[in-house]
């Protein structure tokens, strides 16, 4: 058994190696240019630089938070209507969630651009039926759903594939000791299914904080996001080391959020103590 | 006999500075090029340019790249970039060779600063001679030793006239409170800042943080009643009419108007900028014999025509002005009269310094009136919920292993 | 778990793919436009269709595009799925999320930063193995790996979590080998997990720009390289043309085997 468990840890190190070669060996270079000004030497201007981008972070976490929320709630009941749909048609839907985001990225922006706009295709019917006008477009509920938009897949997939093939009897045993269907799912399919809604968390959170392309473009530029400002301090005035430390900070902010929400995993084996109690 | 002496004098001094002059441009003949075309047959070159900024063959245009291939049997490698900096930070990092790249004029400035790119051979481009004077010993290469000019352009205000009506010929109309909601500006710093810096009349290549602090305020205040800030966008945003006024470049303004007629166009009177894209070989180039050739071919009129047709932007090749054919001669915009000619100035290279400080007042103006202690709630607000579920939970892991002790 | 669905979950679901599909909708729509413009429209035509596929340097962008996603999603795929099963098996929580999180810097360092860094890197690596241009397909496949690897790793971990561990266990007790245990039991069971990594990591290797931009060199333009890069100009409808076509393509393949299977179900029943 113990030879087994050896062999099996075995499969991590490809991996391991790729991230040292590919991962660590980059984070190590934006590390060095965190610390260094644009001579090489040793410098802690940039780290002391980042006071003036509190309130970017701040509000890029606080819209990250809020995108891994509303996705989370539309995508879990997706997930679990698809995994109770006929065996045969569930990889379809599946690959339906999956195929708007084979169109480009560019591409989908300028389409929900064209429907949100102010004398867009939603705002000219609403007209019509004398709902008036709305602001949609520029605000920052339109950042939010440019990165709703952009991510829910991501949330539906992992949720998916851990509620398909879930233990049908437990379900079963759990109606039969007489409990409710809201019961089963809040005390029996909701914990089962959590590792799934961490990927999850995980798949949309991460990226949504630093993402900006979507989300600017929707919001017409009006707010700064983290992601913006880094690239700009690459691109626009080529600071690399400004940039650098932007982005270390950005990485720390976001692995302190995630040990917060890993701790609501706890001890993954047992079940029970889940997210929702 | 002194006079004789010194007309003798002068006679030789321009007859040797002639052969001087005719020895270092002697540019080739027809022959001389086919036979060049010959010995680099086979070889490859790698065009870097801007996306979309060659005529390639769509709407029954020329195909410049593929022409370029059937005449002289080099094959082009042709890759495209959507800034200069982000062609700079590639071209910088050494990772790849590029033969050709066709930077702006502030961005050419610092590339010959910091030794990136290589003396041009001109005598391998007897088409340089269709350059129009205007065009050559500009600010950034002022002795026509690394770039030939690709084309040109200016910035100025893009209206619609259902929206806007009979406007003065001013900035200002960019920070009209009557418009409030209906104005887009740059989403680029440096477009941005001169937009605001031209209206206070303040030069746009100021290194002085005081003067970009004015142009901050500036913006800040237009900011109350700008739509929002716009890059690629701005087309669709013009030609739907969900925006009034912006900010743009004359030959994209051509492009819009196509699609929606009622858009006007005006230089501002204060002044705006010009720029000019000029091609150029990077010092890492492998095949800079062959590049100099397509140099050559761009610059040939029928090339220079199908792109100037496709493109929109100006021309500074003067067969091409010249020609009857191309379609856009005539335009008032591309092409202003001298009296109409608006007051221009190009956008310099800033120094390291200059750079951080325009990056760092742009984010500031974009997290201007964002209010601070709203995120600080909203944050709090789930820090404590988190806070609460953690302790939740823990108690609740504690009452069940009591139970399971027991 | 498949039941029928009622009729409230039939329109959730409606809901849902509405809210994914309402710009593809206009997308499609604006590929058929007249002019050039991606806003407004003046009248149905096919010409971007068929200015499309004159666009030489588009065809080559797609096969590109296609090459690269295809490899690195199934190489990733690999090796994601082998160090899901290593990190499972890792008992100690601290190396398991210290390797989890290293795994998922890629996703939260903004793209530039994830593109630079490598780019600096390549040509590190060049310059200490004296080679001169680095930047091309190979760069370019190594970087898609490396910014794919956690959202497959991400997929499979949780069907490994979901797994009975007994059941590899019994298996090998009944005289598997360890490799057939893992081919025979564990394998099927995480086949969701995997598929799904696969998927997702397809997805996002064609459409990212930013990464692709930075470690690219001048013979390999991906698709969304050259989207990006026209929007200097315009991005025209033949673009539109390009992802209705993609859409339509994938949507026909779909159904087909949809049918296929559907006619695959019923022969066997009519065996039995």
């Amino acid at each position: 058994m113990q030879k087994k468990t050896l062999s099996a840890k075995l499969l991590a190190s490809p991996h391991i190696v790729w991230s040292v070669l590919f991962i660590i060996a980059p984070l190590i270079m934006v590390a060095y240019y965190s610390f260094t000004n644009a001579d090489g030497n040793f410098t802690l201007e940039n780290i002391k630089a980042l006071s003036d981008y509190k309130e970017v972070f701040l509000n890029s976490i606080w819209y990250g938070i809020l995108a891994t929320i509303i996705c989370l709630v539309v995508a879990y009941p997706t997930a679990y209507f698809i995994a109770r749909s006929k065996l045969r048609v569930q990889s379809t839907m599946i690959m339906l969630v999956m195929l708007p985001m084979w169109t480009s990225l560019l591409v989908r922006t300028y389409s929900i651009m064209s429907l949100i706009e102010n004398t867009g295709i939603i705002n000219t019917f609403l007209e019509k039926i004398g709902i008036g006008p709305l602001q949609m477009i520029n605000t920052p509920g339109a950042v939010v759903l440019g990165m709703v938009y952009d991510f829910l897949p991501f949330m539906i997939l992992p949720i998916y594939s851990v509620l398909t093939k879930l233990d049908n009897k437990l379900v079963e045993a759990a109606h039969d000791l007489g409990a409710s269907k809201v019961t089963v799912l809040a005390k029996v399919i909701l914990p089962l299914s959590r590792s799934g809604i961490l990927s999850g968390i995980t798949m949309v959170f991460v990226p949504s904080v630093s993402t900006f392309y979507i989300s600017q473009k929707l919001g017409g530029g009006n707010f700064a996001l983290v992601g913006e400002v880094i690239e700009g301090q690459f691109v626009t005035s080529n600071n690399f080391n400004l940039g650098a430390a932007l982005s270390l900070v950005l990485m720390v902010l976001i692995l302190i959020c995630m040990a917060i929400m890993n701790h609501f995993s706890g001890d993954e084996e047992e079940s029970g103590g889940g997210l929702m109690p | 006999m002194k006079k004789f002496a010194s007309l003798l004098l002068a006679l030789i001094v321009m007859l040797s500075f002639s052969v001087v002059a005719f020895a270092e441009t002697s540019p080739l003949t027809d022959e001389e090029l086919q036979a060049k075309y010959k010995e680099l047959a086979g070889t490859s070159i790698n065009v870097y340019n801007w996306g979309e900024y060659i005529s390639d063959g769509s709407e029954g245009a020329m195909n410049v790249n593929e022409e370029f291939e059937k005449l002289t049997g080099i094959k082009v490698n042709y890759t495209t970039y959507d800034t200069n900096e982000a062609m700079y930070t590639k071209l910088k990092s050494g990772g790849a060779a590029y033969d050709i790249v066709i930077p702006s004029d502030y961005m050419i400035q610092r590339l010959i600063n910091e030794g990136y790119l290589q003396k041009i051979n001109f005598e391998n481009i007897p088409n340089y001679k269709n350059i129009m004077d205007e065009y050559k010993d500009l600010y950034f290469d002022p002795q026509n030793e690394y770039s030939v000019p690709y084309n040109v352009g200016m910035v100025g205000v893009i209206y619609n006239k259902t929206m806007v009506k009979d406007p003065e010929k001013s900035w200002s109309l960019m920070w009209d409170k009557e418009y409030k909601g209906q104005i887009l500006q740059f989403n680029n710093p440096r477009d941005g800042f001169a937009t605001a810096m031209f209206m206070l009349g303040i030069d746009v290549n100021t290194q002085d943080e005081a003067e970009w602090q004015k142009a901050y305020r500036m913006l800040i205040e237009q900011k109350g009643v700008v739509q929002s800030y716009v890059s690629d966008e701005i087309f669709n945003k013009m030609e739907s009419g969900s925006a009034a006024i912006s900010s743009y470049y004359a030959g994209d303004y051509l492009l819009m108007k196509d699609n929606n007629p009622d858009l006007e166009f005006f230089y501002p009177e204060e002044g705006t900028n010009i720029f000019v894209d000029s091609i150029c070989i990077p010092k890492s180039s492998q095949n800079k014999e062959a590049a100099e050739l397509y140099i050559n071919f761009l610059l040939s009129e029928e090339v220079a025509l199908a792109n100037a047709e496709y493109l929109y932007y100006a021309t500074p090749n003067k067969t091409v002005i010249e020609n009857e054919d191309y379609s856009l001669r005539d335009n008032e915009i591309l092409y202003p009269q001298k009296e109409d000619m608006p007051k221009t100035q190009y956008y310099h290279n800033l120094d390291q310094e200059t750079l951080g400080l325009m990056t760092t007042l742009w984010s500031e103006l974009k997290i201007e009136g964002t209010s601070n202690t709203a995120v600080y709630i909203k944050l709090g607000t789930v820090a404590f919920i988190g806070l609460v579920a953690i302790i939740f939970n823990t108690v609740k892991k504690k009452k069940r292993e009591k139970l399971y002790d027991v | 778990m498949s039941t029928k669905m009622n009729f409230s979950s039939k329109l959730y679901l409606g809901l849902v793919y509405f809210f994914l599909y309402a710009p593809i909708i206009v997308l499609v729509i604006f590929s058929f436009n007249a002019s050039s413009s991606t806003s407004v429209i003046s009248g149905f035509s096919f010409k971007w269709y068929s200015e499309l596929f004159n666009d030489a340097d588009t065809m080559n962008a797609i096969k590109n595009t296609l090459l690269i996603a295809i490899v690195s999603s199934v190489f990733a795929t690999v090796l994601g799925t082998a160090a899901a099963v290593g990190i499972d098996r890792i008992k100690s929580k601290y190396v398991r999320s210290a390797i989890m999180n290293t795994t998922n810097i890629p996703m939260m360092n903004p793209e530039i930063v994830t593109g630079i860094s490598l780019l600096l890197l390549f040509v590190f690596g060049a310059k200490l193995m004296g080679m001169k241009s680095v930047l091309g397909l190979q760069t370019l496949i190594i970087a898609h790996i490396t910014f794919v690897l956690p959202y497959v790793i991400l997929s499979v971990l949780p069907k490994l979590r979901q797994m009975d561990r007994h059941l590899s266990e019994a298996a090998m007790d009944l005289g598997c080998t360890p490799v057939k245990s893992f081919f025979k039991v564990v394998l099927p069971s995480i086949m969701p997990g995997i598929l799904t990594g696969f998927i997702m990591a397809f997805t996002l290797s064609l459409d990212d720009f930013v990464i692709s931009y930075f470690v690219s060199g001048p013979e390999w333009q991906t698709l969304p390289i050259r989207l990006f890069s026209m929007t200097k100009k315009r991005v025209k409808p033949d673009m539109y043309a390009l992802s209705t076509l993609i859409f339509f393509a994938i949507l026909v393949l779909l159904m087909l085997i949809n049918f296929m299977q559907a006619r695959g179900e019923k022969k066997k029943e009519k065996d039995r």
